[in-house]
């Protein structure tokens, strides 16, 4: 891409986001009250006047929505809605604090690789080439298969799979920042690195990874989906939409609410996690295309 | 460009050999025991040390690594307990069924994605690109066994067009084999032609800026012959970076289709090696896809410093 006349190019390509942006306005909102609603959902689960999702009625399998059961029953006459709104817990605690604890981690590693370099940036970047190097489900599957499926695993797993990425963003963020004036300044005033990193580098790197977490929550909450579905992710009864997914493909011809329903309630979720995501990242990186 | 290639060929064996070790950890370190799975009820303490030994499991942990790395030198990558099958054996009689399943993803991805992104980059801002747009975010955001679930509702169970987990092998018939494959293969292109598409449309609004496209209006080229002869080419470097950015994420996905359309395939065998706790063949296999993973990153890094001598890193 030819840099030198790019000025002229480059007001005719923000047209687009920018226009999209003021659009994503109402979406924007839409998004973050969906997730809103999905998180006091999760929380409150407990107090909320709902079915126990446990609670099998045999008489009553397979039972399309009605006064009774809003959603419907499931192949063993459970509750839909009260097992979407507990699954919504198990894909939130599993979609939130696996991205959280990676977020972490990565955010230490990239900055101390990206702020210092040498020994440490090679090691660190090494890792996670290694890592990336396994595709990563493959890599989920297996260390779930050998670990054991629990909650816990599956957010350790994740977290750790997700780390490379979060650190190859934290570094790049580091490595743009620590040339600039103000940082130069900082050490002329005498500023200790340990000050450095936390002043005037972690703060502005902090936007960016916050962006990207989100967009980190929307891949783990699919992620854990797909290990749930193919039952090593969630243990059953404990209801997770991916488990209730896999389960209502077997009434799919007669009963497709089943699968369905927490299907559109996972789908909503993911996207809204994204709308979020993307909006927050327009904002904070303003160069096109940036990803 | 040798040079290059012969850097990047320097990092690939500390890779692959780092590769080897974390397979090896994974499979070593974590909790469960070989002998009392293979041995199963008849485990009691005494079968289970002479097992150890037999397998070489009362070693040291990096003499065993040893061990086996030497046998993965020598392509032995283990024998499944279960089957007596060698882990290659099992892989290559999976292989063609994944490696179709992934051609016809990229294929069906390129076909939907390249027309719509030609169309946008025409018109920049208007209706159809913002709705293409709108689309592509939403599909991104479709788990894969949720669209495999939608497919098998919509074709199989409602209009009885396509057969659901009807496997039918390449020899046995063309059309067959087609139908069996159509969808998983729609499932997997319609997660991948967002990418492909928002890639090489944001690619192509630039190209077609540039000033040799305005040289070739003024030539009085027709745009169609612009289009395609002077903008979709040169953004076909976009495409081959998409492409191999989006493989990880693809294999990820065939062990789903795999498994929601009953292929046998690699992805099906590594998660029945995981449901039957076939551990060799799990590590085997998994070893086997990483390898082969680094090896396709490898070559897209090489093809694309061959298409564009800039190499034009880090803008995809």
């Amino acid at each position: 891409m030819a840099a030198l006349d790019s000025a002229g190019k480059l007001a005719l390509e923000l047209e687009m986001p920018a226009r999209r942006r003021r659009r994503l306005g109402i979406v924007f909102w839409l998004a973050s009250s969906w997730i809103a609603l999905v998180v006091a959902l999760a929380i409150f689960a407990d107090l909320l006047p709902l079915a126990d999702p446990f609670a099998q009625a045999l008489l009553a399998r397979r039972a399309p929505p009605s006064a009774a059961h809003l959603l419907g029953t499931d192949a063993l006459g459970r509750d839909i809605l009260a097992r979407v709104i507990f699954g919504a817990r198990a894909s939130l605690e599993i979609g939130l604090l696996a991205p959280l604890a990676a977020t972490l981690v990565g955010t230490l590693l990239g900055m101390l690789s990206g702020y210092f370099r040498g020994r440490f940036e090679t090691f660190a970047i090494g890792t996670t080439d290694v890592l990336l190097a396994f595709p990563p489900l493959v890599l989920a599957l297996a260390i779930v298969a050998y670990l054991g499926q629990s909650v816990t695993n599956v957010i350790l797993v994740l977290a750790i799979l997700t780390v490379p990425a979060v650190t190859r963003v934290a570094r790049a963020a580091t490595l743009a920042i620590r040339e600039r004036e103000f940082v130069t300044a900082a050490r002329a005033l005498g500023a200790g690195h340990l000050r450095i990193l936390r002043r005037e580098i972690l703060p502005n790197i902090m936007l960016p990874l916050g962006a990207y977490f989100l967009v980190l929550v929307a891949v783990t909450v699919v992620v854990e989906g797909i290990l749930s579905f193919l039952g090593l992710g969630v243990p059953p009864p404990q209801p997770s939409w991916g488990g209730m997914i896999a389960e209502g493909r077997d009434s799919l011809d007669i009963a497709p609410h089943i699968a369905f329903i927490p299907a559109v309630a996972m789908f909503l979720t993911v996207l809204a996690f994204n709308l979020v995501g993307d909006s927050l990242r327009a904002i904070t990186d303003p160069r096109r295309g940036a990803s | 460009m040798l040079g290059l290639i012969g850097r990047r060929l320097a990092y690939l064996v500390p890779v692959i050999l780092a590769v080897t070790a974390l397979t090896f950890l994974i499979a070593n370190l974590l909790p469960g025991d070989l002998a009392i799975v293979m041995l199963g009820d008849q485990a009691t303490p005494e079968n289970v040390a002479a097992l150890h030994k037999q397998l070489g499991l009362d070693l040291p942990l990096w003499q065993q690594y040893l061990h086996w790395l030497w046998g993965v030198l020598h392509g032995d990558f283990g024998t499944s307990h279960r089957t007596g099958q060698t882990v290659l054996n099992a892989i290559a009689g999976r292989l063609p069924v994944t490696l179709e399943l992934l051609i016809m993803a990229e294929l069906g991805g390129i076909l939907i994605g390249v027309p719509l992104a030609i169309l946008c980059a025409v018109r920049p801002g208007s209706a159809f690109d913002r709705t293409v747009a709108g689309i592509a975010f939403g599909s991104l955001s479709v788990p894969p066994f949720m669209l495999a679930i939608l497919l098998i509702f919509v074709f199989a169970l409602r209009l009885h067009l396509l057969p659901a987990t009807a496997y039918v092998p390449l020899s046995d018939s063309l059309l067959g084999n087609l139908r069996s494959m159509a969808l998983p293969g729609a499932t997997l292109a319609l997660l991948e032609w967002p990418t492909i598409m928002r890639v090489l449309r944001s690619d192509m609004i630039s190209t077609l800026q540039e000033d040799y496209i305005a040289m070739a209006r003024a030539k009085g080229l027709s745009p169609r012959r612009i289009l395609l002869v002077h903008a979709l080419k040169p953004s076909s470097l976009t495409l081959v970076t998409v492409i191999g950015l989006n493989i990880g994420r693809l294999i990820g996905g065939a062990v789903i289709t795999e498994s929601i359309f009953a292929l046998p395939g690699v992805g099906r065998l590594l998660l029945e090696s995981i449901y039957l706790r076939d551990f060799i063949i799990l590590q085997g296999g998994v070893l086997l896809v990483a390898i082969g993973f680094v090896l396709v990153n490898f070559l897209v890094d090489m093809l694309y410093a061959v298409l564009d001598p800039r190499i034009r890193h880090g803008r995809a």
